[in-house]
């Protein structure tokens, strides 16, 4: 229906982009700026990569052989820093901005030069950050959860530039949200009713809203921690009157909400692609939509979970004990509806689906470890041990990260016109599947036996599973290479991709013409009952 | 695309057998049950919720995947049309919540029961300190009646991979943390600097230690032994390398070695007033340098430049002005790793170190430093 509308539009020539570099400097077209997320975020899964290796190198055995202890905290730090600010993050922004005015018949982002800011901020703050590994007292060295007063008063002096860097990222997920929550509210086609949106959509308005709730919070912590460091403030310092643990809360009351802002979108993703290759509808829309509000609800009074140790009244652990568990309830009722979604469908097992599959296995293997945490008095045993790191790795690694990939898998040809080579996507799942497993399963054990984590060297029982995990994160780090060298071959030298590209998509992307041309729905196209969400 | 899933089967079983060898060690595989009955209620409750979630786990992914063998496509399934059923969503409602309140039950009973703190038959301090440990056993007003460090002693040749690696590597400390079995010892965590974390897996107890807040824990052991446990909150830089070590005694050996190190204490006390020998001087300063020093200034002086300056040939150890050198020994630097060892060494142990720090490697400032310069710098600057 909208096919017509599109054509006439590509007529106008002199809306194309503009040439060269000033096209991306300058651009304020959605599609460009998803592009450019999407790029900068795979330059910083690379760089976080990196680093990832090179802790998995230096704890391939016991000893110190590699790096010294100063760098490697100064690895586990900007690793986690870089993966959740620099990588996942800007990657769902990305997604949003290629995705959202397709699905909702819109023409571009409702605010198209505060999208160009928003994008072209991340670049200098994560120089920022970088540079500071350059500098003669090192970069960031005191955890992506900088605790206060290790990242105070006893912290390197470039943690300055830190906060600088954190103060910017936050500035530009502000204004990212804003713009995606202005786009959903206003820019909807007629007839594309709340109720009717895909879930895709459905799960990026309510991260917006979490990103808007929480970034400021989190530009509060830095801002007090500025504070500290420059003008004799003790806001976190015991020894003026402040309180060490305060950080924490308000660490944590950002924090929380933070790792649901890395998973719901991905929940959307899912959503869309495990219809498409079930050749069925999704089994309920309208909970998956209320899942999704209870789970960013529950985010909010959840967060001391992350601090039962820190020495909290009996009370205050029972109720974040309690409220953490409730969140198992909506993240089981999205489990049990991608099952019945496969339920009685007729299923391929296409790259996007792989992905998916893997994505609902092993996001639930995180998820019930995510339970066995919430248990106070066993979270004792776990706290700060590899069972965490393997618990976060598994819902933010095959979690997050899988549903990223698959949503490049799915959207690529729409993007460029171009199909992938299905047998390389293949490989890339396979040995991202088997490399991922290798890398943080044995995690499970190594802090069941009690290996703490961030540390540079450890005790001789945690060698073997350590040893194994080193070798799992080589085999995952290197399998990226091959998804990059995909991508590229696909944009080079794909076959034509169809305009359905997959067989039973729903959604108005897949009524434009592949590529999707440089403006979209410049007229609104009209939504049907019976057009809306798969 | 039967192929597929033939893939799925190969790649999980191919996952398993890849790691059956690494399975042989049950203390490589899980938590231990440890010697308390808290630890031992912890164990339980973790292997409860954790076979809980294999339940779960094993019912979800069984349905999953024989859907996505016998509802494939490839296999000529046709998709069918139904969605949407509130009945449905009520049961994978309510039957979780169940679940949940059934786990509910126990996790609070345990929780109850570490928290009955209180009527306790000694009372510990524990004190993080960059990067070492501080035991301080009170009296019943909680006054110090002795205390000691309890710092890492796996030679850094091990830790470079320069001499094979001991059996207890990285888990040895100089002055163990000594209790009785059978008493109820009452543990008062706090730091000094940062944030750490004291935590021994056998006793199944964790907390935080929090500059300016006390943190309570209590345990009541039941067999002797040696129980290991490490810091478990990054603290910086040697936040490896801070193992706490715990020896459960029998009562009455316990007894003896404290009335012991009560004796010792009224010894050290008088050693503040004595002058020593160079020679001595020497000795007892090589040992707390080792200790308190080697980690950021090396065993040779030479520091990791910039950020940890080297001692050997250094003004501050040589000038004949030794005012300076107490101060940055005494008072720490602030805006750096120099602690403040004033309130960590006694005046004895400062002097020993300040004249070591001052004749060692090329260092030959030729004077002497005795307990009572050190207290009258102390008292000089109050």
């Amino acid at each position: 229906m909208s096919e017509a509308v599109v054509e006439v539009h590509a007529d106008h020539a002199d809306h194309g982009p503009a040439k060269g570099l000033s096209r991306w400097l300058f651009t304020t077209n959605h599609k460009d700026i998803g592009t450019l997320y999407l790029w900068f975020s795979f330059l910083m899964l690379l760089i976080g990569g990196t680093m990832a290796l090179i802790i998995r190198a230096e704890l391939f055995q016991p000893g110190l052989q590699f790096v010294q202890p100063e760098f490697f905290n100064q690895m586990t730090t900007n690793h986690g820093l870089i993966m959740v600010f620099g990588a996942i993050m800007p990657a769902f922004v990305g997604l949003a901005n290629w995705l959202l005015p397709m699905m909702l018949g819109a023409p571009d982002m409702a605010l198209p030069r505060m999208n160009n800011l928003s994008f072209w901020i991340l670049p200098f703050a994560f120089g920022l950050l970088i540079s500071t590994l350059f500098m003669e007292a090192g970069g960031p060295n005191f955890g992506w959860t900088f605790y206060a007063p290790l990242s105070t008063e006893y912290a390197p002096e470039t943690v300055t530039f830190f906060i600088f860097g954190v103060h910017m990222m936050g500035a530009s997920s502000i204004m990212g949200s804003i713009n995606i929550i202005a786009t959903i509210l206003n820019m909807r086609a007629p007839g594309m009713t709340l109720m009717r949106m895909p879930l895709f959509v459905w799960t990026w308005l309510i991260t917006a809203y979490l990103l808007l709730a929480v970034m400021p919070v989190l530009a509060g912590a830095v801002t007090m921690m500025l504070f500290d460091i420059h003008f004799g403030t003790s806001f976190f310092n015991a020894a003026g009157g402040g309180d060490p643990v305060l950080f924490q809360h308000i660490f944590w009351f950002f924090g929380h909400p933070e790792v649901y802002i890395m998973i719901l979108p991905a929940f959307g993703i899912v959503s869309q692609i495990i219809p498409t290759f079930s050749r069925k509808p999704l089994f309920g829309y309208d909970s998956m939509v209320y899942a999704t509000a209870s789970i960013a609800f529950l985010s909010f009074i959840v967060w001391a979970h992350h601090m039962f140790t820190v020495g909290m009244p009996i009370a205050g652990q029972l109720f974040f004990m309690y409220s953490t568990m409730l969140i198992a309830v909506p993240t089981g009722v999205k489990v049990f509806n991608w099952v019945s979604t496969m339920w009685r469908g007729s299923i391929s097992f296409e790259t996007p689906m792989l992905f998916s599959i893997a994505f609902v296995v092993l996001f639930t293997i995180g998820g019930l470890s995510g339970l066995m945490l919430a248990i106070t008095p066993v979270d004792y045993q776990y706290h700060d041990t590899y069972f965490v790191v393997a618990h976060f790795h598994y819902v933010l690694v095959p979690g997050a990260l899988f549903s990223i990939i698959a949503a490049v898998y799915y959207w690529l040809p729409k993007w460029c016109g171009k199909m992938y080579d299905e047998s390389l996507g293949k490989l890339h799942f396979w040995l991202s599947f088997i490399g991922v497993n290798i890398t943080f399963f044995p995690q499970h054990f190594s802090g069941l036996a009690g290996m703490p984590r961030r540390i540079p060297d450890y005790a001789l029982q945690f060698a073997d599973f350590n040893m194994v995990s080193s070798i799992g994160a080589y085999i995952f780090g290197f399998s990226q290479l091959l998804f990059l060298y995909l991508v590229i071959k696909t944009i080079r030298s794909g076959r034509q991709a169809t305009d359905r590209v997959w067989e039973s998509a729903h959604g108005l992307e897949w009524t434009l013409p592949s590529p999707a041309p440089y403006h979209t729905f410049t007229t609104p196209p009209k939504i049907t009952e019976a057009e809306a969400h798969s | 695309m039967p192929k597929v899933n033939k893939n799925w089967l190969q790649g999980v079983v191919g996952l398993g057998l890849a790691l059956l060898p690494f399975g042989a060690r049950a203390d490589e595989l899980n938590m231990p049950r440890g010697v308390t009955e808290i630890s031992r209620s912890v164990y339980d409750l973790h292997m409860l919720i954790f076979w809980i979630c294999v339940v779960i786990g094993t019912v979800v992914f069984a349905v999953m995947f024989w859907s996505l063998v016998n509802h494939r496509k490839a296999a000529g399934h046709e998709a069918a049309q139904f969605h949407e059923s509130t009945q449905m969503e009520i049961i994978w409602t309510l039957v979780p919540v169940l679940i949940l309140i059934g786990m509910a039950f126990p996790a609070t009973q345990v929780l109850i029961q570490m928290y009955d703190t209180g009527g306790e038959d000694m009372t510990v301090e524990v004190r993080g300190y960059q990067w070492r440990w501080q035991y301080k056993y009170l009296d019943e007003d909680y006054n110090s009646t002795f205390g000691f460090f309890s710092s890492l002693t796996t030679p850094i040749d091990q830790r470079y991979n320069r001499t094979v690696k001991g059996e207890n590597y990285l888990l040895e400390v100089d002055n163990a943390l000594r209790i009785p079995i059978n008493r109820k010892v009452r543990f008062l965590v706090t730091s000094e600097d940062v944030i750490h974390a004291w935590w021994v897996p056998d006793f199944g107890i964790k907390r935080d230690a929090v500059p300016g807040m006390l943190n309570e824990l209590w345990t009541i052991v039941e067999e002797p032994g040696i129980y290991r446990g490490q810091c478990t909150e990054l603290c910086g830089k040697d936040h490896g390398f801070m193992p706490i070590v715990v020896e459960a005694l029998p009562e009455a050996e316990y007894d003896a070695w404290y009335a012991q190190r009560l004796e010792l204490e009224a010894a050290r006390k008088k050693a503040l007033s004595q002058t020593f020998s160079a020679v001595e001087l020497m000795t007892q300063g090589e040992q707390i340098y080792n200790t308190f020093c080697t980690s950021c200034h090396m065993p040779n002086g030479k520091g990791v430049p910039p950020v940890f300056p080297a001692l050997d040939g250094a003004e501050i150890a040589t000038a004949p002005r030794r005012a300076d050198h107490f101060e940055i020994v005494v008072n720490g630097k602030t805006g750096t790793a120099m602690q403040a060892f004033g309130r960590q060494l006694d005046a004895a142990q400062l002097a020993a170190v300040i004249h070591y720090e001052r004749h060692a490697w090329s260092n030959n400032a030729g004077d002497i430093t005795q307990p009572s310069d050190i207290v009258e710098f102390m008292s000089g600057q109050q």
